[in-house]
């Protein structure tokens, strides 16, 4: 079993390395390397949107949550989709229309491009990095459990952490958006048969499948057998807190999706801000149907699995490959397990894209150097080095970590931030006058703080463990929690709006409102907007 | 490039307050705030009925279908049908931007 699992991985490897060397010849130059010569088609980057934004931790994650807490689990599922109407109504199109690289590039538009830039990207580099540690812990551990004869976690770590390197140094966004294309439509493909094969199992009657959701059998912690109706809510947001944990996560989606930074980056890749809209659109039929289908995957693994397997043969992340594995065999479970591979590895090269844009753009070139490439070509050799050290810091991270790390707070923590720090920057230099340099810095810093703040004193990281709970699995700080929510979001974005208005209303910048009709008219008309590329 | 033919800061002003482009943002203010504020309602609507009455929300409709399911459901269709008014609205603000940017290009090469 793991050889054919290993057989299928390698050749998504072989496959994207070609994708590589393709790419590599045609990412010479700034605007090649960064943006593919924003010559990406409106589909094209709608499929490397979805395939950007979902995640194993959606994938294996959402799919284990429903076999085991049945509704509540789907419910995480809608705001992943709705989040994008944030991003279609509000984001896209003014980013494409006033950016270059980076979000910071919307910033400085007419705020002091120092200070700003300096901001943006340190809040770019902290939800990058935590995001893609916890996809290589996530990694390191499923990839283990599925080839665990042959791999083990630290080669793992290092064997994703490599490729994504590879990818990032020689192919640039190019190669970046073609892993994600490739890796959107192998998610779909096995998304769709799996669901297809649920199906099948209940002989096409939803009756039937419906029925088996309604009397899902297992045992529970004290070893009783129970019978639950699994599309009943609250098996897992439970009194008192369940219910505002459920709504701060809700917002820390919708209005976290529009500031996380390797999604941003996607819309400079198209020639122009209706081509963005474009994608949007593709993004959220790919996105959409994926996540309904989470119905499929996850009550079909409560079902046809069933709960009590799951937690004897991998636990929870391993419910759709296992799911596979009941309905069509080892080999459909290799297929399963080599898609859900080629989803983190796409996730990372992402990730590690967008930092390496923001340190090169934004703090090298326009912090540090004035905005002046002092010869041709430094800003991509610096965002290549980068690459290197980001993967190299990622990979020893992963590593001391270890695969029993409780690390997916890390998730939560990147939307927080991305939503409390990022957004309402953005938002208010597109739509506010007043705004200002004072504003941006203050807004941004109280936004990465305040989420950074209440993780450490949410639940994620203080609680009190049994002794048998060992090593980095256990929580930092062994107290009870201070703040009773799992993510911050409820809290902390309105700290983030507030720091941004008042760091505003206690400063005075003429040039900020002097500049703003010209980012107005360019970001709502695309007058003066980046063009595509010649080549 | 793109720098080279810029527009100046009056002609940048000039745009923002011809009446073109206030009719441009008000098209798009028209369909965006309320698109925006109803999809945020009716997602958080889903959460908090959820969340505070879940005895409500257990509601059999047809067979084991509740109205929790079906409403969360509902979501995605609800966002794909804002998805799709908004790129049929966008098509005119377009047409407005097309104008405004032609009359800004070519206002240049009378000069």
């Amino acid at each position: 079993m793991a050889n054919i699992s290993l057989v299928m991985f390698l050749l998504f490897i072989a496959i994207t390395l070609g994708i590589t060397y393709w790419a590599s010849k045609r990412s010479a130059g700034s605007s090649a390397y960064f943006a593919a010569s924003r010559q990406i088609k409106g589909w094209q980057n709608g499929i490397a949107v979805a395939g950007d934004y979902m995640s194993a931790a959606s994938f294996l994650g959402i799919a284990g949550i429903i076999a085991f807490q049945g509704y509540d689990g789907f419910l995480f599922s809608v705001g992943w989709l709705v989040a994008y109407l944030t991003v279609l109504l509000v984001i896209a199109e003014p980013l494409r229309n006033a950016g270059k690289y980076t979000m910071a590039d919307v910033l400085a538009y007419r705020l002091n491009p120092r200070p700003v830039r300096a901001m943006a990207s340190i809040s770019t580099l902290t939800v990058s990095t935590f995001y893609m540690i916890a996809q290589m812990v996530g990694a390191g551990a499923l990839v283990k459990l599925l080839l665990g004869g042959y791999v083990t976690y630290n080669k793992a770590v290092i064997g994703v952490g490599i490729l994504m390197i590879v990818y990032v140094v020689f192919g640039g966004m190019l190669a970046t958006t073609w892993v994600q294309i490739v890796k959107a439509i192998l998610l779909m493909s096995g998304t769709i048969l799996l669901s297809i094969l649920v199906m099948a199992h209940f002989h096409f009657s939803f009756v039937d499948f419906f029925g088996a959701i309604g009397h899902v059998t297992y045992h529970d912690a004290k070893g009783q057998e129970v019978v639950k109706d699994f599309l009943q809510p609250g098996l897992r947001y439970k009194p008192p807190y369940g219910p505002l944990d459920l709504i701060s996560l809700g917002l820390a989606l919708i209005f976290g999706t529009a500031g996380l930074p390797h999604i941003l980056v996607r819309f400079y890749t198209v020639p122009d801000a209706k081509t963005a809209r474009h994608s949007v659109v593709w993004a959220m039929a790919l996105i959409g149907s994926f996540y309904i289908m989470t119905t499929f995957l996850g009550f079909g693994a409560a079902t046809v699995v069933g709960p009590d397997y799951i937690k004897t043969h991998g636990g929870t992340n391993m419910s759709a490959p296992l799911l596979a594995q009941a309905l069509a065999g080892n080999i459909f479970f290799a297929f399963i397990s080599a898609i859900a591979f080629a989803t983190i590895l796409a996730v990372v090269a992402g990730l590690t894209i967008s930092a390496t844009t923001s340190f090169s753009h934004d703090l090298w070139t326009n912090v540090i150097h004035n905005g002046v490439e002092r010869k041709p070509g430094e800003e991509v050799l610096v965002a290549r080095i980068s690459a290197f050290v980001v993967g190299a810091v990622a990979i020893m991270i992963a590593i001391v970590l270890g695969p029993t790390a409780n690390v997916a707070f890390l998730v939560a923590l990147a939307f927080a931030v991305a939503a409390s720090a990022n957004l309402p920057v953005i938002v208010f230099s597109i739509f506010w006058r007043r705004f200002n340099t004072a504003g941006a810095v203050t807004g941004l810093a109280v936004g990465l703080l305040a989420s950074i703040g209440l993780i450490i004193v949410s639940p994620s990281m203080m609680a009190i463990d049994p002794p048998t709970v060992t090593g980095t699995a256990r929580h930092l700080i062994q107290a009870k929690a201070l703040f009773p929510l799992e993510n911050p979001g409820i809290l902390s974005i309105p700290l983030g709006f507030l720091g941004a208005i008042f760091g505003t209303l206690l400063s005075h910048e003429p040039s900020s409102q002097h500049k703003f009709n010209e980012l107005l008219v360019r970001s709502n008309t695309g007058l003066g907007a980046e063009k595509a590329g010649a080549h | 490039m793109a720098e080279a033919n810029k527009p100046s800061q009056t002609e940048w002003d000039q745009i923002a307050e011809s009446q073109q482009f206030k009719d441009l943002m008000a098209t798009k203010k028209i369909f965006i705030l309320p698109a925006f504020v109803f999809f945020v309602v009716y997602y958080f609507a889903l959460p908090v009925l959820v969340g505070y009455a879940p005895q409500f929300m257990s509601t059999r409709v047809f067979g084991v279908l509740n109205l929790a399911y079906l409403f969360a459901l509902s979501q995605f269709f609800v966002a794909w049908l804002i998805a799709g008014l908004y790129v049929r609205a966008a098509a005119n603000f377009d047409r407005l931007a097309k104008d405004i940017v032609g009359k800004a290009e070519n206002g240049k090469g009378n000069k």
